[in-house]
């Protein structure tokens, strides 16, 4: 237990510290929506009804692009042998660093967002469907992101290949997620929407770390 | 004798040498039968006229789409816990067949689906969960032929098909939430009223099993080259080193 609240520590500084990006995903997903009205077109309807969608493609793209320092620099430089050859099972290890990067690109991701909403028209009663969306939803895209990175981690140019692995898996997310904010906007009921998320984050933190990790022995071989 | 002893390369490539072209003939057969059957010797549709052919390659298609990615997702499994190499080179061989079926299914709906539906895509549940499959079946190829060593190949693939076929699931009965469906239910069904008609079901039949056997035999065929192939670089390798 102590050894894994220090590898937390350790993963939390690596972040905040110089070079380690924490704030690259939170500065991807404001270009990105920034992006989304200079392609459609300044038209608040028309953004208010794409919104939910907006939000949760660009929740996903942040988390993609930071995926591949989840274990690739601690794969190169010889820290993941060490960590796999340490009496914690690497499963635990797989899951601390996911909890990391959601903690490091998930969290600012969720307080940014409510105020990007309010700036493309979403109505307010979804606010809050937007935020429960993302605080269940966006720890599955950094557990079902490790398996994908820890696939990857032996290749030289793995972000293209990353991308087309984990995006795939990242589908029924961004159904639930969209489709309750997207219900809430429009007055509906999104509870049920809401549930299927905390039910597929659920799924992904079991199944994240055991994926994970026996994809990163057969790499460590 | 059991099925594991052909784990071994030499005995599996005597009998795939015997199955090769019995497969092959009696797909060409089916196939020939089929199809010629289904174009010309059924009735037109009251509905859809000629355009109901299709059913004929579609049908059988989109079912292998499915199909052979579970195969190859049992083959996986073999391989993680037999270490059965000629499985882990049979999931291999099976996926661009499977995506090429994907895409035979799709291409074929979009033919039918211009005249029929007046539109040749549509954002349907089935139409997506096959666009999904089809990007499955890119990602596993894309990550086999990413490693140079091919056991870590086969092995990181193994894990790709077992968590891809979950998510692929998940996917299926997600898009039905995100849209309402244009597809009509299933072709074939146990049940005689939703099964389709008499006329077209026997030489559907007879092209179901006409792809079925030409997979088997594409596939026979895919491991048997990947076999020669690894024998080549052995011998090249064993070459360079004397």
């Amino acid at each position: 237990m102590q050894g894994l609240s220090s590898l937390m520590v350790r993963e939390l500084s690596l972040a905040v510290r110089a070079g380690g990006g924490a704030g690259l995903g939170l500065g991807f997903f404001l270009i990105a929506i920034l992006l989304m009205p200079l392609g459609i077109g300044p038209d608040m309807g028309l953004l208010a009804r794409a919104a939910p969608g907006m939000l949760w493609i660009a929740a996903l793209l942040a988390a993609l692009l930071s995926l591949d320092r989840l274990f690739q620099a601690d794969y190169e430089d010889g820290t993941l042998d060490v960590l796999a050859t340490a009496p914690l099972p690497l499963e635990a290890i797989a899951a601390v660093k996911a909890a990391a990067h959601w903690l490091t690109t998930g969290v600012p991701l969720i307080v940014a967002a409510p105020v990007l909403a309010v700036g493309l028209g979403l109505p307010t009663p979804a606010q809050i469907w937007l935020l429960a969306a993302l605080t269940l939803g966006t720890p599955a895209l950094s557990f079902i992101g490790a398996i994908g990175a820890a696939l990857t981690v032996g290749l030289r140019r793995g972000g293209l290949i990353l991308s087309l692995l984990v995006l795939p898996f990242y589908i029924p997310t961004l159904i639930f997620g969209a489709r309750a904010v997207d219900l809430a906007a429009r007055g509906a009921e999104p509870l049920p929407m809401i549930l299927l998320l905390g039910a597929l984050t659920l799924l992904s933190l079991v199944l994240g770390p055991v994926a994970s990790a026996a994809a990163l022995r057969i790499n460590l071989r | 004798m059991s099925v594991w002893s052909y784990a071994n390369p030499a005995r599996f490539m005597r009998l795939s040498g015997r199955l090769l072209p019995w497969a092959a003939a009696l797909s060409a057969l089916c196939l020939a039968t089929g199809l010629i059957w289904g174009f010309f010797f059924t009735p037109q549709d009251r509905l859809q006229g000629a355009s109901v052919k299709i059913i004929y390659v579609h049908v059988p298609a989109a079912m292998m789409a499915i199909n052979i990615y579970a195969m190859m997702v049992v083959a996986s499994l073999i391989w993680l816990i037999r270490r059965h190499h000629v499985s882990a080179l049979a999931a291999r061989a099976a996926a661009p067949v499977g995506a090429t079926m994907t895409v035979v299914a799709v291409l074929t709906g979009a033919l039918w689906g211009q005249p029929i539906w007046g539109t040749a895509w549509e954002w349907d549940p089935r139409l997506t969960s096959f666009f999904i499959l089809f990007l499955f079946y890119l990602g596993y190829i894309a990550l086999w032929s990413a490693f140079e060593d091919p056991d870590k190949a086969a092995d990181l693939t193994s894990i790709l098909a077992l968590v891809g076929s979950l998510f692929a699931l998940l996917s299926r009965y997600a898009v039905n939430i995100w849209s309402q469906g244009l597809h009509q239910g299933a072709t074939l069904s146990l049940d005689r009223n939703e099964n389709i008609a008499g006329v077209f079901y026997w030489p559907l039949l007879l092209c179901i099993a006409g792809f079925v056997l030409l997979f088997v035999a594409l596939v026979l065929l895919r491991t048997r080259t990947e076999i020669r192939l690894r024998r080549i670089r052995a011998l090249q390798l064993a070459r360079a080193a004397s």
